[in-house]
């Protein structure tokens, strides 16, 4: 039988909304204070849900420890206390959460297809950027 | 007037499908056993999930159920109806009790989270009138849940 299992991260990062596509005004007309050269930041939480078979054996859908140990290293140790704007996955786009939401999927799900959490798939990334905005990702 | 915005208000929901959500606690002992293991095996696969002496959590169960809005009560599912379910079927069998010792499904299946949404679903599934049941999510910790939607 098929289910979903869901674990929940944090990780606490600074950032600017800023396009250099865009003028000053339209900046901050588009971004508002998320635009303040100066940044800020966001305690994110970061919910990644799992989806397989469930093991006849040990009743699992996967080994949670694998998937603690690969968030943790491809996801908190590289966003916790950084500035996103500095990452490279953002060189090219704008911090916002769905893209930052968009980058974990790509990470992550490169960490599934590698097969090193065994049969099981990335099914959904899911950024808190605040208690009040969330945003979702499934692939495509 | 009033007969016609019925008459609006009962076309503007016919047909339409809507998800309600009710959410329940409980509290229980368990423990991760495989008996064709090993006890290190099972202290390997399973950690500090396999203490024969158990532990437990806080459970938060949430029932998802999905159907059609009724244009008279302007309700999915009675929701009274739908709490005494879930406190019959659920909350009384599990409540205050060891899953691998006091719970039937858990004799010979492992209580992971994963384990306890599908046999929620099993309990619940085909006992809610006038609803589907779309999704059980069971929480054993605000930072982790299982969910089960009927798949097989």
């Amino acid at each position: 039988m098929r289910a979903y299992l869901s674990r929940r991260y944090r990780f606490s990062a600074a950032h600017r909304l800023h396009s250099d596509a865009y003028s000053e005004e339209k900046n901050w007309e588009t971004y508002g204070k998320c635009n303040n050269p100066h940044g800020h930041g966001h305690n994110y939480v970061v919910e990644v849900t799992a989806g397989g078979r469930v093991d006849a054996q040990t009743g699992m859908v996967c080994d949670m420890v694998k998937l603690d140990e690969a968030v943790q290293k491809n996801i908190v140790s590289r966003f916790d206390h950084a500035n996103l704007n500095l990452d490279e996955g953002f060189r090219d786009v704008v911090p916002t959460t769905e893209n930052l939401c968009i980058e974990i999927h790509r990470k992550l799900s490169s960490v599934f297809v590698s097969g090193a959490l065994g049969r099981v798939d990335l099914v959904r990334v899911r950024v808190e950027e605040t208690k009040n905005n969330s945003f979702e990702y499934s692939g495509n | 007037m009033a007969i016609e915005a019925n008459r609006t208000a009962e076309a503007s929901v016919k047909g339409t499908m809507i998800l309600l959500t009710r959410r329940a606690d409980f509290s229980a002992a368990h423990y991760y056993w495989n008996d064709a293991w090993s006890a290190n095996e099972n202290e390997r696969v399973f950690g500090k999930c396999s203490n024969r002496n158990g532990h437990g959590h806080n459970y938060t169960l949430e029932v998802t159920v999905e159907g059609e809005i009724d244009p008279v009560s302007g309700f999915v599912v009675d929701l009274k109806a739908l709490k005494d379910i879930i406190e019959r079927e659920v909350v009384q069998v599990y409540d205050h009790r060891h899953l691998n010792l006091e719970v039937p499904e858990f004799e010979r299946m492992i209580p992971t989270t994963e384990n306890i949404a599908i046999a929620i679903w099993k309990r619940l599934d085909g006992k809610i009138s006038g609803a589907r049941l779309h999704r059980v999510r069971v929480y054993e910790m605000p930072d982790l849940f299982a969910d089960y939607m009927g798949e097989v």
